[in-house]
């Protein structure tokens, strides 16, 4: 799907969601109230300024004190990769971006991030892994990094990573895969209306971070959760 | 055995960025308080680097634990960038996130974190990049509940990728010359935009682009810290005691000094330009300051010490 086709499935009496540069602000009448929405558009990477203006709408919505849910739309590159970027400090205007979000949830803002496209890297824990239920659209691509790639780092060949890819999800690049690893909480169904969807997503957010549960469970992250509760626990015994 | 041996080294002579990460957390708290979670006696090992036909480590490249330092109990995690240059892989962040877990239970005075990462570890790569968005909500959460979580980084792999990440969302950090902060890095940046964009192997330009003293400069880092533990052991505990709260306001000032410093420094090519603007009358002379030095300088730039985090 088009973010075109997503407004208008989320927003049929129309929306006030504007489109700049790849970035998505806005927002639009969603159930009894509102519903915010930000993003990126159009595979676009991710800078400093795009990073800033995502993150100014998401405290403007914050300081609205609305707790109107706020959707993250998601169709990016990576982050954008030049020395101009690291030379302003990109670490600290992605960190600032997840952490506007962090604070809105915490704040009564259900997040939902919502992946319909590709998204990769820093873009990608920046936006979509920064809200509390992420999902995604069939045909969304998240990835950390492509397969050649993947090849070029380890020194594999890329025929065996493709081979292995096939039956070990916790290093190959698609939905499927961060699926399995519970980093995408569910896979919407395109044939049936948005808002309803996204609302039972909404009624049924869980508090905590269930990722790692979702991990073990779906078997793309078989110790991560267990990992993590055993340090809890030796941690309690002192 | 080693933890024996390491408790002897002087913290005054041991160089952070050559010491391994079992070498720093001994001798950054107090003598004989660290005790271990999930130690390398119960093997928690990746198990998927097996599949690549890699090693693996016992502590998966990170050790956590409990101490003292300076007699106040921390948590504390300290990655190993001789291991897989310290990448995130789903036993080493499980380890990491459930540490933050742990902190809002026991409410430990800080959550001390010793970066030492090229980021994500690609053979689990989605393992990875989940578990520092885990980290990187569990610190939010962490700070919330008004524990400050302190980032100490000047180790050989630096604090690349979602490293970086996770970086800017502590409370505070602590640098060292030898310390880069950076999403992409050199040879990412290199291999994706040219070498025209970044030369990866212009060592002098990675250091001002990324390096310690650029970000304590322009705000990216708390303290600047010579290259020893000692030096760290100093600045965790100043910085544990001026960690500034996580909340809108926060977020607002943090808003307001970032677009400050694009609006001011945007324009510019090179970290001397920006180092210039700062009112740093002799910039090229900064790569080469001793630690003294630098602190003068540093204590007359209005941008390197601030609460937007």
């Amino acid at each position: 799907m088009t973010l075109a086709e997503i407004l208008l499935g989320l927003f049929p009496d129309g929306h006030a969601v504007a489109v700049r540069d790849g970035l998505v602000t806005g927002s639009g009448p969603f159930g009894d109230g509102r519903i915010h929405v930000v993003g990126v558009d159009g595979d676009a990477p991710l800078g400093i300024e795009g990073a800033l203006t995502l993150s100014r709408a998401v405290l403007d919505a914050v300081r609205a004190g609305d707790v109107a849910p706020i959707l993250v739309a998601v169709d990016s590159d990576s982050q954008r990769m030049s020395r101009r970027d690291e030379l302003l400090g990109l670490n600290e205007y992605l960190a600032h971006l997840a952490k506007a979000l962090l604070l809105a949830d915490r704040s009564g803002h259900p997040t939902i991030g919502l992946i319909y496209g590709h998204s990769a890297a820093g873009a990608f824990i920046a936006t979509a892994l920064a809200t509390r239920v992420l999902a995604a659209l069939p045909g969304a691509n998240p990835s950390v990094m492509d397969l050649p790639s993947v090849a070029r780092v380890t020194k594999l060949p890329l025929e065996k990573l493709q081979d292995m890819a096939t039956s070990t999800p916790v290093f190959a690049p698609g939905l499927d895969n961060m699926v399995a690893t519970g980093a995408v909480h569910v896979v919407l169904d395109p044939g049936k209306p948005l808002p309803g969807q996204i609302g039972a997503l909404i009624a049924g957010m869980q508090p905590g971070d269930v990722r790692d549960r979702l991990g073990e469970e779906r078997g793309g992250r078989p110790v991560a959760r267990a990992v993590a509760a055993a340090v809890a626990d030796q941690a309690r015994l002192g | 055995m080693a933890g024996d041996r390491a408790a002897s080294i002087d913290p005054d002579a041991l160089s952070w960025y050559e010491a391994t990460a079992r070498q720093r957390v001994t001798a950054l708290v107090d003598p004989g308080s660290f005790r271990e979670f999930l130690g390398p006696t119960e093997r928690r090992m990746s198990p998927h680097l097996p599949l690549f036909d890699l090693p693996r480590a016992f502590d998966d490249g990170i050790v956590i634990g409990r101490a003292d330092i300076a007699g106040t109990p921390v948590l504390l995690a300290a990655q190993e960038g001789r291991f897989m240059g310290g990448a995130f892989g789903e036993v080493h962040g499980g380890k990491l996130v459930g540490l933050l877990r742990a902190a809002l239970d026991l409410k430990p005075r800080a959550v001390l974190i010793l970066f030492d990462t090229g980021g994500v570890r690609l053979q689990e790569a989605n393992a990875g990049e989940t578990a520092i968005a885990e980290a990187m909500r569990a610190i939010v959460d962490v700070r919330a509940a008004g524990i400050p979580v302190v980032g100490l980084i000047g180790g050989r792999a630096g604090c690349y990728g979602g490293g970086g990440l996770i970086a800017g969302t502590c409370s505070r950090l602590a640098v060292s010359e030898g310390g880069r902060i950076s999403v992409s890095g050199p040879e990412v940046i290199e291999t994706n935009k040219g070498a025209e964009e970044f030369d990866s192997r212009d060592r002098a330009l990675v250091w001002r682009t990324m390096g310690g003293k650029h970000r304590r400069l322009t705000g990216g880092a708390d303290a600047f810290c010579a290259d020893t533990v000692a030096a760290f052991r100093q600045a965790a505990v100043a910085l544990i005691d001026r960690a500034p709260a996580f909340d809108l306001a926060g977020l607002e000032a943090e808003q307001a000094r970032l677009a400050a410093r694009i609006a001011r420094f945007g324009d510019c090519r090179d970290a001397t330009e920006v180092w210039a603007r700062l009112g740093v009358n002799d910039p090229a002379t900064v790569p080469g300051m001793d630690t003294a030095a630098f602190e003068a300088i540093v204590a007359r730039v209005g941008e390197a010490d601030h609460d937007a985090r």
